[in-house]
């Protein structure tokens, strides 16, 4: 078997809770992320740790319903209090956040370890979470076992993802622009607390299963992922569910897989760990792969741009030596070894050759059958009528050059040669209206095409 | 946004004339302590198209704001169309600056046009088909119905201020507030918001524009408020706008092509554009 130890009533439950975790804190962390406060997710994500303290002093219980009160109760403490540190004392926005989720953090670490004797929540499952103990701890629930976490954390799942639903409209303009929603009555301040709310609940339901490290990495990292492929909102909040559940089951897997690997000592790698670095390796590989930002992508827009551009220039050339020859009575043909002076090299040669075959492949060009050279290319009949446009656009722009632009003669050819690569229809409609009826550049040759 | 003061004030005093568009009574507007604005009184009557011109921190946005109660007051009261701001604000137009959202924020151009009509729709409900078309046709009126379906960070300045025209166009508003809709835009945007704001003047609505060319001013509008921190004048633009009144708005912080402008756009008045 490829994953060691894997059993479904176990394995199977572990990926299920981190995956609802994980779509739980999506929603609100899209939304964190497009209004830049994806910082405020972290920072609430500890802040709740003293409303969890509290009400597990209060109630006595581990009981969920508690909990989730007193996180919610700190979350929005987290925003007020950040709010009062800017609004009354001229703090930072940045700085007050700062000083009041980690007090607020403290404060809870210190209430748990006063508690942490006499029951068992402790400070390290805080952090880390458990979720490897997770599917022990089972409720009965229509005559089958699931683990107890799974209720509330459907529960929390469902209100969110409807929630947010609900209140879609007026959660987009307060985010987007919250003086016009202000003006309009949608109440943009009341829609920050919606969202603080769904913030805290998630991280609390989040917290005994995988831990507050855990939680910060799921509100943040598939939402930023997500941001990279997507430029609408409604799809990437769908996205990033999506990476964030790639995440938990990635991660799981490479928690069981990786030690084994490696041939470590330990076979003891937290899932949680594992599930937070699969995640930030997500968002590297959106770095990458982004269709619009991406590094390859844009790699290899401008690598095909070089390819086109060394096409066009061959078919630059078939065309000239084609005029040239016409009178002569030579072989129409070019051999490739006469173009490598133009530019840096091996590569250049390289990307030559490459275009040649590409403009032959594709029918532009063929082999000539001539001696002496009998690997030297010529236009075909397609390959004729792209190059006569390309030609066209060539002394069309030197004609516009010299004219408008006035272009000294000797400087025309250079612009022109790169100028007459821009393919944007518009532009060439408005370069033809430009030179209209104009049949002879400024060097006084023909300007072919219609 | 909170609630201000609002239980203070009376329904409706002999101070605010209850046919003005917009009717400020003695409005004073602090940040820090600081005053930005001091016994501000004044009022726009319906159907104008107004400037509120001012050297810089003279309290024209802030005016603005606190006319749709997004910032406290310390003092004084403000009527838009004979009623309180909250019980008006579906009849209300605003165009904030452009620098105050974030553009790259991953919505379409449609989409923020459509934001215009969530009042309309309601809390709780989806937009509709058939709110999306209304957001097209606003968006054809300053010609942007091409870019309908584009990142809103893929637009260039002026078409970002043309979609938030659009944006306020869509809410079929009666009074409109605008903070700065000419800043750094191209001359076709100029020229396609200032034929907006025609036809909305020409239509009965009343528009009241924060303005910054001294240059534009008298062709374009025709009232005028001249504010620096306290009001200077308010009328007619042919009875205010006058070398005094002007002086007194600025002081000695009218810089020398400032005046230049206004002197340019006095004596050309009328010709350059018709």
């Amino acid at each position: 078997m490829l994953v060691p130890d894997w059993q479904w009533g176990y394995d199977g439950w572990i990926i299920v809770i981190t995956s609802l975790v994980a779509l739980t804190c999506a929603i609100p962390g899209s939304f964190l992320l497009v209004r830049r406060q994806s910082m405020l997710g972290d920072a609430v994500s500890h802040a709740v740790l003293p409303g969890i303290a509290i009400a597990f002093l209060v109630s006595g219980t581990r009981d969920g319903g508690w909990m989730l009160v007193g996180a919610i109760v700190a979350g929005l403490a987290t925003a007020m209090l950040t709010q009062v540190l800017r609004g009354v004392g001229g703090v930072d926005r940045g700085a007050a956040l700062g000083v009041v989720f980690t007090t607020l953090f403290a404060l809870g670490l210190v209430l748990i370890v006063q508690v942490a004797d006499s029951v068992d929540l402790d400070p390290s499952c805080v952090l880390y979470g458990q979720v490897e103990l997770a599917p022990l701890d089972v409720v009965v629930l229509g005559g089958m076992e699931v683990p107890r976490a799974i209720p509330w954390l459907l529960g929390v799942f469902a209100f969110t993802f409807v929630g947010v639903q609900v209140i879609w409209k007026e959660l987009l303009v307060a985010s987007f622009d919250p003086a016009t929603a202000a003006a309009q009555g949608a109440r943009p301040i009341l829609m920050q607390q919606v969202l603080m709310v769904l913030v805290a609940a998630g991280c609390v339901v989040a917290f005994e299963a995988v831990g507050s490290i855990l939680v910060v990495s799921l509100l943040v990292a598939p939402a930023a992922a997500a941001r990279l492929v997507t430029d609408r909102l409604r799809p990437m909040m769908l996205v990033a569910m999506s990476i964030g559940v790639l995440a938990a089951v990635g991660g799981h897997l490479s928690a069981l897989t990786v030690p084994g690997w490696l041939a470590l000592e330990t076979q003891d790698v937290s899932t949680s760990g594992a599930t937070a670095v699969f995640a930030t390796g997500l968002v590297a590989l959106a770095v990458l792969a982004s269709p619009q930002q991406g590094l390859l992508f844009g790699a290899f827009r401008r690598l095909s741009l070089r390819l086109r551009i060394a096409e066009e220039d061959l078919l630059g050339v078939l065309y000239r030596r084609e005029v040239e020859s016409r009178g002569l009575g030579q072989p129409a043909g070019v051999h490739l070894s006469e173009l490598g002076g133009g530019g840096p090299g091996l590569t250049f040669r390289g990307i030559m050759r490459f275009a040649s075959i590409r403009l032959r492949w594709a029918g532009f060009a063929t082999q000539a059958q001539l001696i002496p050279h009998p690997d030297q290319i010529r236009l075909t009949e397609a390959g004729r009528s792209r190059a006569t446009a390309l030609i066209r656009r060539h002394r069309l722009w030197e004609l516009y050059l010299a004219g408008a632009a006035a272009i000294p003669l000797d400087h025309l050819h250079a612009t022109a040669m790169d100028l007459e690569h821009l393919a944007n229809p518009d532009l060439l409609e408005s370069l033809e209206a430009e030179s209209a009826r104009t049949a002879r550049d400024p060097q006084g040759r023909e300007i072919p095409g219609q | 946004m909170p609630v201000h003061h609002r239980h203070r004030n009376p329904p409706i005093g002999p101070e605010h004339d209850p046919q003005a568009a917009l009717s400020i009574h003695d409005v004073t507007v602090a940040y820090h302590r600081r005053p930005v604005l001091w016994d501000l009184d004044l009022d726009i009557p319906r159907g104008v198209l107004a400037a509120v011109v001012g050297p810089n921190g003279a309290g024209k946005s802030t005016m603005i704001k606190a006319c749709l109660d997004l910032v406290p007051r310390v003092s004084g009261s403000i009527r838009l169309l004979g009623g309180e701001i909250g019980g008006v604000q579906g009849r209300i137009g605003y165009v904030p600056q452009r620098e105050t959202v974030d553009w790259d924020f991953p919505v379409s151009a449609l989409d923020v046009v459509c934001m215009g009509l969530y009042r309309k729709i309601g809390w709780f409900r989806p937009v509709r088909r058939r709110h999306r078309s209304l957001a097209m046709e606003a968006l054809d009126r300053v010609g942007m119905a091409d870019f309908a379906g584009r990142q809103i960070s893929r637009l260039s300045g002026g078409q970002q201020q043309r979609v938030f025209l659009a944006r306020a166009l869509v809410q079929d508003a009666e009074l409109y507030f605008m903070d700065e809709p000419f800043a750094s835009v191209d001359a076709a945007t100029e020229e396609a918001i200032l034929d907006v704001l025609r036809s909305l003047r020409d239509a009965g609505r009343t528009v009241v524009v924060v303005h910054h060319d001294l240059q534009t001013t008298r062709d374009y509008f025709d009232w005028l408020v001249l504010l620096n921190t306290r009001l200077v004048a308010a009328g007619g633009i042919e009875e205010t706008w006058t070398p005094e009144n002007l002086r007194a708005t600025y002081g000695g912080r009218l810089t020398l092509l400032e005046a230049a402008g206004w002197a340019m756009g006095t004596a050309g008045s009328g010709q350059r554009r018709s």
